[in-house]
């Protein structure tokens, strides 16, 4: 059981006396150093003296504590610090001690960028900004090599592991991507009905979701659900690989890990997407028939409003989103994965940033297509 | 007078029930720098594990001053854990942390020591290991062998009376070895610490060891025991004498 240590000062005309006992520990000492320190910083010296032939236990907080005195001691320019009662052992390691530099965890806040100025936060913000579309830029041009030669080589893509990836993103992620369609369809249905009735439009519900879901919902929220679920995903996996060295191990392998790990996810993202967006819109669809049918309106008359309205050419246009959505989600999943730096927190960082960046994309690309069938009068 | 600081009876290590080592006792003396000793994958570490409370045995006892590491629970348990310091294969610093941080964590929570006092006693712990200046450097940016001594300057910060160390010379160059052996051995000499070394390094283990233990997996127990330059000089113990001696066991795989 540890005892505190015991201070007693005594102020002579050579030197501030201190005699410790007890045990000098990282338990023992917190109940002196204060003490000791403020007097030191009061005393005039003109030497420190320390007495520790009463003391019972020694250890390595003990030495750090006495050659911090015999520190302050010196920073006042006093005489040689005397210590007595101290057996070799225990002197010799108060020696080992001595001196030790005065760095603080301060310096690794710095570092970590706790004190940037705004301007400079600012300056390495635009500057990652720039890397950060460099690296996307690079990257696409290595997947579309990469896909120009699997064309040319359909033998070296893995089709087992793009399977088993298009399996993970697409058809487990039915579930998800029907549930969401769904409430979408049901909702929206059941919020515009209100003020259509009012003008007795209410049966005009079905070309709204109609045409909602084809050309925008549809695409939108499968996109947006695969990049919560597989963008995410991909780059956990390809930052665990990372971390682990299994990437670097390909590449010294002779196996470009884009052909081997990226193209798959790409492949498999790129035809899971359509698929489920085709899933989504029949289902958010539905959503809209169960409000209207709720309302009175046969089944029939739906169908025959949805169908009239919604041309294929909406169609085509929604689902050629989903192509474009299907690279982007899994190339930003993995690009961020290969970002992954070192670190407990980095995978998770890496597979957030996924999520966030193919959200972002997503949404910039739909309002791209969205100018682009503008222009075009699709 | 010997005095034993561990005591590991009958203990049968594994995992879920499984044995893999075989009713095992020993007993470890006050500041002796211990090492377990044995192949790849024969269970040194998963007696590490047992011993220091990570994992429950199939059966058996390991007594820490007396206390069984074991069966203690709550307080008791916590008491036990402040008498042992560990360092991991892979250093376990946490990589959030500065190397200063992490020394510094063990004294926040379990010391009512002033800030200044923190900073000044992992410093120490910090120029104890030879890594002075290196404290606000996160463990990223650490190598190998450094991580290894910030690790055990962790495992030291609160002074422990027993350090176990799993495997720390691998990965490390000879040199770099050869410094964290006289680490070890300068630390058990100043401050008696007990050390419990589990690793298969033969020239740190005949450089630093005052005793060891040989597990050996076709038996599941100990195979040898002793000073490790008796076991390389005693042939009449023919698996410890291949093992000391880097001789291949040829009838092994015929």
């Amino acid at each position: 059981m540890t005892q505190h240590a015991a201070l007693t000062i005594d102020q002579t005309e050579k030197a501030l006396v201190f005699a410790f006992s007890g045990d000098l520990d990282a338990k023992g000492i917190a109940s002196v150093w204060d003490t000791a320190c403020s007097r030191m910083r009061k005393a005039a010296g003109p030497a420190l003296a320390i007495d520790l032939s009463g003391i019972e236990y020694f250890d390595t907080a003990g030495a750090a504590f006495i050659a911090h005195l015999e520190q302050m001691a010196e920073d006042r320019s006093w005489g040689k610090t005397d210590i007595t009662g101290l057996d070799p052992a225990a002197f010799d390691l108060v020696a080992r001690i001595r001196h030790t530099t005065s760095e603080t965890p301060g310096k690794a806040a710095a570092h970590r960028g706790g004190l940037r100025t705004f301007v400079e936060n600012k300056g390495r913000g635009l500057d990652h900004f720039l890397q950060d579309a460099h690296t996307f830029i690079a990257f696409f041009g290595e997947l579309v090599r990469a896909f120009l030669s699997s064309l040319a080589h359909p033998g070296r893509v893995r089709w087992a592991e793009t399977l088993r990836v298009a399996e993970r993103a697409g058809a487990d992620a039915l579930p998800i991507v029907a549930l969401i369609s769904f409430i979408v369809g049901l909702v929206m249905a059941f919020q515009s009905a209100i003020p259509m009735k009012m003008f007795g439009a209410e049966i005009y519900v079905a070309n709204l979701i109609g045409m909602a879901m084809v050309r925008e919902l549809g695409p939108l929220m499968t996109a947006i659900v695969l990049a919560g679920r597989s963008a995410s995903a991909f780059a956990a996996e390809i930052g665990t690989m990372k971390i682990n060295e299994e990437i670097d191990a390909l590449t010294v392998m002779g196996l470009e890990p884009v052909r081997f790990l990226i193209l798959p996810r790409v492949m498999a993202s790129t035809l899971m997407t359509p698929l489920l967006t085709v899933f989504a819109i029949l289902v958010g669809i539905l959503g809209g028939a169960v409000v209207l049918l709720s309302l009175g309106h046969p089944f029939v008359a739906y169908y025959n409003q949805v169908a009239g309205f919604v041309s294929w050419g909406d169609f085509v246009g929604g689902i050629i989103k989903c192509f474009v959505f299907g690279v982007l989600i899994a190339a930003t999943g993995c690009i961020r994965g290969y970002q992954t730096s070192q670190g407990p927190s980095a995978v998770g960082e890496a597979a957030t940033r996924a999520v966030v960046s193919s959200i972002i994309l997503i949404a910039v690309f739909d309002g791209i297509f969205s100018i682009l069938y503008y222009v075009l009068g699709v | 007078m010997k005095e034993p600081i561990i005591q590991v009876e009958n203990l049968f290590a594994g995992y879920h029930g499984q044995a893999i080592m075989e009713d095992l006792t020993f007993d470890i003396q006050k500041g002796e720098i211990f090492v377990i000793l044995g192949g790849s994958g024969c269970g040194k570490s998963t007696v590490l594990k047992h011993m220091i409370g990570l994992l429950p045995p199939v059966s058996g006892r390991v007594l820490i001053n007396g206390q069984d590491m074991i069966t203690a629970t709550g307080k008791t348990k916590n008491q036990m854990l402040r008498q042992i310091g560990v360092a991991f294969q892979n250093s376990a610093l946490f990589g959030s942390m500065t190397v200063l941080e992490n020394i510094m964590l063990p004294l926040q929570e379990f010391t009512r020591l002033p800030k200044d006092a923190l900073f000044t006693i992992a410093r120490a712990k910090l120029r104890l290991v030879d890594l002075s200046g290196r404290g606000h450097l996160l463990p990223g940016e650490l190598s190998g062998g450094m991580k290894k001594r910030a690790a055990i300057a962790r495992a030291m910060a609160l002074d422990p009376a027993i350090v176990f160390l799993d495997e720390p010379s691998a990965g490390l160059d000879p040199l770099t070895s050869a410094e964290l052996d006289l680490l070890i051995m300068d630390l058990a000499r100043t401050l008696g610490i007990t050390f419990v070394i589990v690793t298969h390094e033969l020239e740190s283990i005949l450089t630093i060891a005052d005793a060891v233990i040989m597990l050996e997996t076709d038996i599941k127990g100990i195979i040898a025991a002793g000073s490790p330059k008796d076991l390389k000089d005693d042939p009449s113990n023919a698996y410890a004498y291949q093992f000391f001696n880097r001789k291949p066991r040829r009838d092994k795989n015929p």
